[in-house]
C-alpha cells in the first residue's frame, strides 16, 4: 500500500524525519518497499490567477493569457489547454524556470505571440498521468506563493509491505494508530461530525443474511451538482495513494476508504428498485460489474440485490445496472460490514481482486460503518452540495464480530520472549494499541479493540508487546535443550561421500528441475508420468520426473552448445514415481559423461569415454558401501539406451541403477554428436551399508595361477569368474580376467579369456600341489559348464 | 728392468687417461690381468734369491693395492658420471601438465546446504527430510493456514489432481517431524520447494531450509542466538542481524530477519518465529508445556550472498563455465 507521508503527519506527527519515519514503520512490522519523492523540482513553480482570456489572433487552439503571477507586473501568456477560464488559478512556470520533464521555459513567440512562461497541467509537473488541461486549484490558493507550499511537496510516497494479519493497516488511520502506539505521538482525533439530515429520503436495507452481513449503514443524497470537481486537496492525495480521480462520489468513496480503511460503494439512487438485500447467490445467477464483465454466481458468494436481482457481489465489486454516472444527481452510500468468512477466498475465485476485496478478506472494523458513511455524507456535500437523508445503519449486534478476553500471563510472556518487561511498560504498550486491559493476579485480562482481526490468543498479545518494545530488545541467550544427540550411521553412505567420488572422478554436479517435459520423459522411462501438474508452468515442466537423465542430458546438450566438448554431470536428487496417492519419491544418483576421458593432453592419446569408463566410476560409487552384497551387472535393455550397452545393476538380486550408451535416436534430437553414456542409481539402495567387520589377514604368502581357455563369446566374463571363485571359495582369494583376445587363431564366435586365481590361506603356507589341485578343479568346471577348452 | 714406482706412475697415468669402464678395464688387465705386468713380477719372485723374495714380494703386492685403490676410485667416478648422464638423458619438462589431473565439483547450492547443514549439525542439530509431493493439509491446514486464507494467495502453488501439490515451503518437514518423533526436537530440514513464479528473481524451483527446536523452555532469546551465532558461521565474519515483526500463520511472535550488508543496506535473508500454539496442538503437542522456535531460509538466496552470484537463474542453467567457478 502507498501512503503519502504528509496525509500520515496529519493523522500523526511524530518527531521524527523521513527516514527515521520509514524505519520505525519497518521495525513496527510494516515494511518499508520503497520511498518515493514526490513532486520534487517544483520549488520554482508559483500560484497565478487567470485575470483575462482572449482568442489568439492566428490559432484557434491558443488562448491569450494576462496573468497576475504575484510579481509587481502582470504577464501575457499563450496557452493551449481547453480548460482555461477567466479568475482560474494555477500553477505557473516563468521563463528560466526547469520543469521536472527536463524543459527548460523561455520567453518565446508562438504564433506571433510573445509568451512569457507557462501555465501548467498536472502531467507537465510531473503530478499525474493524464489531465484534461492546466491544473485548476482551488480560490484560496495565493497568487504568487509556491505551488509545493500549497500542494504540500514534495511528499514522500511510502511504499509499504503489509501483512495480510493486518488489515485494520490498509488506511491512513490505520498506519496512525501503530505509528501513534509505538511513538507515542498524539493520534489525531478520528471522531466524525453526525451530518443533520435534511430530507426525509431513504433507502431500506434488510439484512437476510446476517451471518454475513450483519451490518450496513448507508445514506441517500439528492440534488449534487453535476459540474462539480473533486478539489485539488483530494485528487492529490487520491493521486500519492496510486488511485485516479473521476468524479467527486467515486473520488469520496475512495478517499473514505483510504482514510478509514472502509470499502465504501455509491449507487445511482434513481436505478435501485426497492429494498436492498444481502443475500447469498443463487447458483448460476448472474450480474453484471462496474467492469463490464457479466460474472455467473456461485451458491457461496454474497450478493447484493434489489428487487431486480443482483447488484453487485459483496466485498468485491459493484454492479453496473445500478451504477453512478455523470448523469447522477441523487446517490445512495453504502458502507457495509461483510464477514470475512464470505469473503475470503472470493476475489481469487473470481479472479477479481480489489481495493475493497483486498480490505475485507483481512478484516474491516465492524464499529467503522456509520463513521465512514457520515464522513462521505460531509465530503459530498462539501464538493457537490446536495441534501442529505437520514443516515440508514442496519445491526444485528449477534452476528458481529466478539472481541474476546484473552489472559497475557506474565510469566509466559517472559518465558516466551526470553525478556522480562516492567508490568507498567506491557500496560502502557497495550493501551496504546487501544487494548481494554484488566489486571489480575500474574496475569492482564485483554480485550482487543474492534478493528484487530490478529488477536485471537494469548501468543497474539505476547507478539504485539514485543513488537511495540522492539524486537531489538530481546537478548539473544544460547538455549539449553533436552534434545538428545544425533546418531551418525554407518547403515547408509553418506549422499556427500557419493558426491565426492564422483567429484573427485571428474564429474561436475548440476541442479535440474524436478519437473520435465512429458514427452522427454516417456522417452527416457519408457512410460507416460501419472504425476502431471494441474497447472504447469509451461509444456517444458509440466510432469514430474521420473528419472534425472532428461535433465542431465538437457543440461548437457546446453553445454555442447556452447562448445564444451568434454561434459561429465551428476545431480543426486529425487525422481517420482507411480500413480498419485500410491507415489514413491526416491533418491537417485545420475551421471552422464560424453567426449574425451580426459582432457586433451600431451601426453597421452584422445580417447571418447565409452562403457568401461562410465563403468567404473559406477562400480567407484557402489564399493563406498560396506557388506552390502555383490553387484552383478546384467545385459539388459531400456527405453533410453543404446541395445548391447545397457546393463542393469543387481545386488541382492534386486535391480538398483543401469547404466549404458544413450540411444543415438535420443541423441540427435539433443543435438548431440558424441556418445553420450549415462548411469542412475537408487542412492538407498546403491549407498546401504554396514559398519565393517573387521577379519585378521593372512600372514603367509598367496599364490598366482594363470590360465587362459576359449570360450564361446556369448559367455559373461562374470560368469566365468563367478564359476571359477566358486570351485574353491577358501583359497581363491580374487579371480582376475587380465586378457580377452579374438582374431587370428580362434575361430569365429568364440575368444580367449586369460584369467588370473590369487590363491591364499590363512592357516599356511600354500604349495605347487595345492595350487596345481584348485586350478585343475577351476579349468574342469569351465569346461564343463561352458564347454570351454583350455589354451596351451 | 722398470722400478715399481715408475710402474705405478705409467699405471696410475693410464688409469686417469680411461674414459670409459672398457679402456680402464684394459688398464687393469695389462698391470693386474693373468698376464698384466705386475702379476708377471710377482711370477717372477721365484727367481730373486730367497733371502729377497719377501721384501720384493712386499713391495710388489703393495704396488698391486696401490693400482687396485686407483683403478677402484677411478671406476667409481666412471660410474657416476655415467649415471648422471643417464639421468639426465631422463629429464623432464615439470611445467607440462599432468595426466588425467581434472576434477568435477558440487553445484554452489549443494555446496552452500552443505555447509548449512554442518553448522547446525555442528550445534546438534538433526537433518530431516520429508515429500517433495505433499497433500494441503500438510503444507497449509496443519501451519495454521486454513483455506481462504490470504497468505495462501501468496504461495503461488503448484497442483496436482486430488489435493496433492508441490511443497511450497520445507514448513511440512516440522508436522511430519514432530508427528514422527515428539519432542523434544532440535532439527533442520534442507530441500527442494516449489513456486508457481518465474521471473528475474524467481524460479519454479528453489532451496530452503526449515529449522525446529520445540523444548519445554525455548524462547524467542535462544531464537535470536541461534541465528545470529548460524548467520556469522556461513558467511564466516561478524555480522550485525536486525528482527522485525512480519507475519507467518504458523509462527506467532513472527519475524523477519536482515543482515546489514556494506555500510547502510539490509538484506532480507530469513524469516523465523516462534511456532504458533495451533501447530504444536495439530501436531499433539501441549502448547502449555512446550515452546518452540521455527526459521526458514532460502538456500539460493544465501549463496548468492556467499559467493556473489547476481542472477538467481544462473543456478539452474548448469553451465560449466559457471558451476566450474565452484570447485
Amino acid at each position: 500500500m502507498k501512503i503519502a507521508e504528509s496525509w500520515l503527519r496529519e493523522w500523526v506527527n511524530p518527531e521524527l524525519d523521513t527516514e527515521a519515519l520509514s524505519h520505525q514503520l519497518t521495525m513496527l512490522g510494516h515494511e518499508v518497499d520503497g520511498i518515493e519523492f514526490d513532486g520534487a523540482g517544483l520549488a520554482d513553480i508559483v500560484i497565478a490567477e487567470v485575470l483575462k482570456v482572449s482568442k489568439h489572433p492566428d490559432a484557434d487552439k491558443l488562448s491569450l493569457c494576462n496573468v497576475n503571477d504575484g510579481s509587481d507586473e502582470l504577464v501575457d501568456v499563450v496557452c493551449g489547454a481547453p480548460n482555461v477560464v477567466q479568475g482560474m488559478k494555477t500553477p505557473f512556470a516563468r521563463p528560466g524556470v526547469t520543469l521536472p520533464n527536463g524543459m527548460k521555459l523561455r520567453k518565446a513567440k508562438i504564433r506571433g505571440v510573445v509568451s512569457n512562461g507557462m501555465l501548467c497541467s498536472a502531467v507537465e509537473l510531473g503530478l499525474g498521468d493524464e489531465s484534461d488541461g492546466i491544473m485548476s486549484l482551488p480560490q484560496n490558493a495565493e497568487v504568487g506563493s509556491p505551488l509545493v507550499d500549497f500542494l504540500v511537496l514534495p511528499d514522500a510516497i511510502i511504499d509499504l509491505d503489509l501483512t495480510p494479519n493486518r488489515g485494520d493497516c490498509f488506511s491512513v488511520l490505520g498506519i496512525a494508530r501503530d505509528v501513534s502506539a509505538l511513538t507515542g505521538a498524539e493520534l489525531k482525533d478520528t471522531s466524525v461530525v453526525a451530518v443533520p439530515a435534511t430530507i426525509k429520503d431513504t433507502q431500506p436495507v434488510e439484512l437476510v443474511e446476517p451471518s454475513g452481513c450483519p451490518r450496513f449503514a448507508g445514506r441517500v443524497i439528492r440534488g449534487i451538482d453535476l459540474s462539480a470537481e473533486s478539489p485539488v486537496w483530494m485528487t492529490e492525495r487520491l493521486r500519492r495513494a496510486g488511485l485516479r480521480a473521476i468524479s467527486p462520489v467515486v473520488d469520496i468513496t475512495n478517499y473514505v476508504m483510504l482514510e478509514f480503511g472502509q470499502p465504501l460503494h455509491a449507487y445511482d439512487f434513481g436505478l435501485l428498485q426497492g429494498p436492498i438485500k444481502p443475500r447469498l447467490a443463487k447458483s448460476g445467477e448472474k450480474v453484471t460489474l462496474l467492469d463490464e464483465n457479466e460474472v455467473e454466481l456461485t451458491a457461496d458468494t454474497l450478493v447484493i440485490t434489489d428487487d431486480s436481482g443482483p447488484i453487485g457481489i459483496a466485498g468485491i465489486m459493484g454492479g453496473l445496472s445500478t451504477a453512478v454516472s455523470d448523469k447522477t444527481t441523487d446517490v445512495f452510500f453504502e458502507a457495509a460490514f461483510w464477514s470475512q468468512d464470505f469473503i475470503a477466498g472470493r476475489a481469487r475465485a473470481y479472479g477479481m481482486h480489489t481495493d475493497a476485496s483486498l480490505r475485507f478478506e483481512r478484516g474491516v472494523d465492524p464499529a467503522g460503518q456509520g463513521r465512514a458513511i457520515e464522513r462521505a455524507t460531509q465530503l459530498l456535500l462539501e464538493i457537490a452540495g446536495g441534501d442529505a437523508g437520514p443516515l440508514v445503519d442496519e445491526i444485528i449486534e449477534e452476528h458481529l464480530p466478539v472481541r474476546g478476553e484473552i489472559a497475557l500471563r506474565k510469566d509466559r510472556l517472559t518465558r516466551l520472549l526470553g525478556l522480562e518487561i516492567d508490568d507498567a511498560k506491557v500496560e502502557q504498550i497495550l493501551s496504546g494499541l487501544m487494548m481494554k486491559i484488566a489486571p489480575a493476579d500474574g496475569r492482564w485480562n485483554v480485550t482487543a479493540p474492534s478493528h484487530r482481526f490478529d488477536i485471537a490468543i494469548e501468543a497474539d498479545l505476547i507478539e504485539e508487546v514485543a513488537r511495540i518494545h522492539g524486537y531489538d530488545s530481546i537478548p539473544e541467550t544460547t538455549a539449553f535443550s533436552e534434545a538428545p544427540l544425533e546418531t551418525v550411521t554407518e547403515s547408509k553412505i553418506d549422499i556427500g561421500l557419493a558426491a565426492a567420488t564422483l567429484i573427485a572422478r571428474d564429474y561436475q554436479e548440476v541442479v535440474t528441475y524436478s519437473f520435465v517435459d512429458e514427452t522427454a520423459n516417456s522417452a527416457f522411462t519408457g512410460s507416460a508420468s501419472e504425476l502431471v501438474l494441474s497447472n504447469p508452468i509451461s509444456s517444458e515442466m509440466s510432469v514430474m520426473r521420473a528419472s534425472l537423465w532428461p535433465g542431465l542430458v538437457a543440461a548437457a546438450a546446453t553445454n555442447s552448445a556452447r562448445q564444451q566438448d568434454r561434459i561429465r554431470l551428476f545431480e543426486a536428487s529425487k525422481s517420482f514415481h507411480g500413480k498419485l496417492g500410491a507415489h514413491t519419491e526416491v533418491v537417485r544418483i545420475a551421471g552422464l559423461a560424453a567426449g574425451p576421458v580426459r582432457p586433451e593432453q600431451w601426453g597421452s592419446a584422445t580417447e571418447g569415454v565409452d562403457f568401461f569408463d562410465i563403468k567404473s566410476d559406477v562400480e567407484a560409487l557402489l564399493s563406498l558401501a560396506t557388506h552390502a552384497g555383490e553387484c552383478h551387472f546384467k545385459a539388459a535393455e531400456h527405453a533410453a539406451l543404446q541395445p548391447g550397452q545397457t546393463a542393469e545393476i543387481i545386488r541382492n538380486n534386486e535391480v538398483i541403477g543401469v547404466l549404458g550408451k544413450l540411444h543415438p535416436r535420443l541423441a540427435k534430437n539433443y543435438d548431440l554428436k558424441k556418445a553420450v553414456f549415462l548411469f542412475e542409481l537408487d542412492a538407498e539402495k546403491s549407498l546401504s551399508s554396514s559398519a565393517p567387520v573387521a577379519a585378521p589377514i593372512s600372514k603367509y604368502p598367496a599364490i598366482r595361477r594363470d590360465i587362459a581357455v576359449i570360450v564361446d563369446d556369448k559367455i559373461y566374463a562374470d560368469q566365468i569368474v563367478n564359476a571359477v571363485a566358486a570351485t574353491s571359495p577358501k583359497l581363491i582369494q580374487d579371480v582376475r580376467i587380465f586378457d580377452i583376445y579374438k582374431g587370428a587363431g580362434i575361430e569365429a564366435g568364440r575368444k580367449s579369456v586369460a584369467i588370473g586365481l590369487i590363491l591364499q590361506e590363512t592357516s599356511r603356507t600354500l604349495t605347487d600341489d595345492d595350487a596345481d589341485i584348485v586350478t585343475a578343479a577351476a579349468v574342469k568346471k569351465l569346461e564343463d559348464q561352458f564347454a570351454a577348452v583350455l589354451r596351451d | 728392468m722398470q722400478a715399481l714406482s715408475e710402474l705405478i706412475d705409467q699405471a696410475t697415468s693410464e688409469i686417469d687417461d680411461a674414459t670409459d669402464l672398457a679402456a680402464l678395464d684394459a688398464v687393469r688387465v695389462s698391470y693386474l690381468g693373468k698376464k698384466g705386468e705386475l702379476t708377471a713380477r710377482l711370477k717372477s719372485l721365484g727367481q730373486l734369491p730367497p733371502e729377497e723374495r719377501s721384501g720384493v714380494g712386499q713391495e710388489i703386492n703393495r704396488a698391486k693395492q696401490e693400482v687396485q685403490g686407483r683403478l677402484n676410485a677411478r671406476r667409481e667416478s666412471l660410474d657416476s658420471a655415467a649415471l648422471e648422464e643417464k639421468l639426465a638423458a631422463d629429464a623432464v619438462d615439470v611445467s607440462l601438465p599432468g595426466r588425467g589431473s581434472s576434477i568435477g565439483g558440487r553445484h554452489p547450492v549443494s555446496r552452500a546446504q552443505a555447509r548449512i547443514e554442518r553448522i547446525f549439525a555442528n550445534a546438534g542439530f538433526g537433518i530431516r527430510s520429508g515429500p517433495e509431493i505433499e497433500d494441503d493439509y500438510h503444507n497449509f491446514t496443519a501451519l495454521n493456514i486454513p483455506e481462504n486464507h490470504p497468505a495462501r494467495a501468496m504461495h503461488d502453488t503448484f497442483y496436482l489432481p486430488g489435493g496433492n501439490l508441490l511443497r511450497t515451503h520445507t514448513s511440512p518437514v516440522q508436522i511430519r517431524s514432530i508427528v514422527t518423533e515428539g519432542v523434544p526436537i532440535r532439527i533442520i530440514a534442507p530441500g527442494r520447494v516449489y513456486r508457481c513464479d518465474s521471473d528475474q528473481t524467481h524460479t519454479p524451483m528453489f532451496h530452503q531450509v526449515e529449522g525446529l527446536v520445540v523444548d519445554e523452555n525455548i524462547s524467542f532469546a535462544n531464537l535470536k542466538a541461534v541465528l545470529h551465532e548460524f548467520v556469522e558461521a556461513f558467511f564466516e565474519r561478524k555480522a550485525e542481524l536486525r528482527f522485525r515483526p512480519s507475519y507467518f500463520p504458523f509462527t506467532e511472535p513472527s519475524a523477519e530477519v536482515d543482515v546489514r550488508w556494506g555500510d547502510d543496506k539490509w538484506l532480507e535473508i530469513l524469516g523465523c518465529g516462534m511456532v504458533h500454539p495451533n501447530v504444536l496442538e495439530s501436531a499433539g503437542i501441549d502448547s502449555e508445556k512446550y515452546t518452540g522456535y521455527a526459521f526458514g531460509m532460502g538456500i539460493e538466496r544465501l549463496a548468492m550472498l556467499r559467493y556473489n552470484v547476481t542472477d538467481l537463474r544462473t543456478f539452474f542453467e548448469n553451465d560449466l563455465r559457471f558451476l566450474g567457478q565452484f570447485r
